[in-house]
């Protein structure tokens, strides 16, 4: 398998837990850069701290791990010396939306070219399951034991909302489409959201009595839909998957070079 | 297209955790979790090398070599 040569693989058997989505997702996204035909050496990928952040560790490219809720920020600072590199920068949902939250908005706002992929699992898994920001009213977790009374952000509108040129949303279960949507939004230039629903077996599923990794990946099957499906008419509860945003935008490198020649120009 | 031919399953038994996610959403029930919980393929001459277990592992375990692999 040529993805193969995409890892480092001295570090396998990886440390996610049997059945972890994020190990799904380093699938998926090894199949969309292959697709698309990248090579390692034009791609960074950075990552924060979490479960999730440790995928940084297994690919053979540029990699940087990074801190808690900072990984768009030092994408940033390495996009702009070599805006020349792909960047890729996964995160899980408490990385990229709670201590991250406002590095995320701002980054979309900016639209830097570069792929954010939010991997939504829902809790936070490496501190031992707490809740996060995507856990949602009513949840189980270590710190809302009586349940959860926070609400949930909606990720793709808050994406949308912030600013972001390219946002759209899949699950592990949906592989292929993992693949696909994962392929289209590095190509795209400017800043693009993807995220994938993904599951913690281990705590979030655990402690909200959803069975296995497999149970989980058919919750996916059955709670999601196609964008702009008939069965969402039917069923509003149903998560709409697909690409939601896609636009032509001015990008920030791009503006950024425009200022130096003006500037330079003054003088 | 020629549909492809199964030459092997390569399982690699040291990254498999024994999920069991392949096992369950292979459609023609090809592969098993044997006694260490490792993935086997059981009926490999039911495969029809859809790659769907190969695609869906979240250990990189499993890999559908077809006649159709360029090496
Ligand atoms: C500044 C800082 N605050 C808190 C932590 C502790 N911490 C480590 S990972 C994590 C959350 C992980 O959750 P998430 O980002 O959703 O990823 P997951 O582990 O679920 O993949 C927290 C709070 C930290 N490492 N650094
Ligand atoms: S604790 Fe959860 S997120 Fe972390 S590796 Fe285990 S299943 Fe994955």
């Amino acid at each position: 398998m040529a993805i193969k040569d995409y890892i480092r693989e001295r570090f396998f058997p990886h440390i996610w837990c049997p059945g972890c989505g994020h190990g799904m997702v380093l699938n998926g996204l090894l199949r969309a850069i292959e697709k698309i035909g990248l090579d390692k050496n034009e791609i960074v990928m950075v990552s924060g701290i979490g479960c999730s952040a440790r995928i940084s560790g297994y690919v053979d490219f540029h990699t940087l791990h990074s801190i808690h809720g900072r990984a768009l920020s030092f994408a940033t600072g390495i996009k702009m010396s070599r805006p020349e590199l792909k960047l890729i920068v996964p995160m899980g949902d408490g990385d990229a939306l709670a201590i991250g939250g406002n590095h995320f908005i701002h980054a979309a706002r900016r639209n830097m070219d570069m792929t954010a992929i939010i991997i939504n699992n829902r809790i936070y898994g490496m501190t031992g399951g707490q809740h996060s920001p995507l856990s949602g009213y009513g949840t189980m977790s270590a710190t809302s034991p009586y349940s959860n009374i926070d609400n949930d952000f909606d990720v793709v509108e808050l994406s949308v909302a912030a600013g972001a040129s390219f946002v759209g949303r899949t699950t592990t279960y949906h592989t292929k489409q993992m693949t696909d949507i994962l392929g289209q939004a590095i190509i795209h230039k400017g800043f693009s959201v993807v995220e994938i629903m993904s599951q913690c077996p281990t705590y979030f599923g655990r402690k909200n009595r959803l069975g296995s990794a497999i149970d989980m990946l058919e919750g996916f099957r059955k709670n999601t839909t196609p964008i702009g499906s008939k069965a969402k008419q039917k069923d509003p509860d149903l998560i709409e998957r697909g690409i939601f945003v896609r636009k032509k935008m001015p990008e920030y490198c791009d503006e950024y070079d425009k200022i130096i020649k003006r500037a330079m120009k003054g003088n | 297209m020629v549909e492809p031919k199964l030459k092997e399953h390569v399982i690699n038994r040291n990254w498999c955790k024994g999920c069991g996610i392949c096992v369950y959403f292979c459609p023609k029930k090809v592969l098993e979790l044997d006694a260490g919980d490792k993935v086997v393929a059981k009926r490999p001459e039911d495969c029809l090398c859809c790659k769907l277990c190969e695609f869906r592992c979240p250990d990189l375990a499993i890999e559908i070599i077809t006649d159709q692999e360029s090496e």
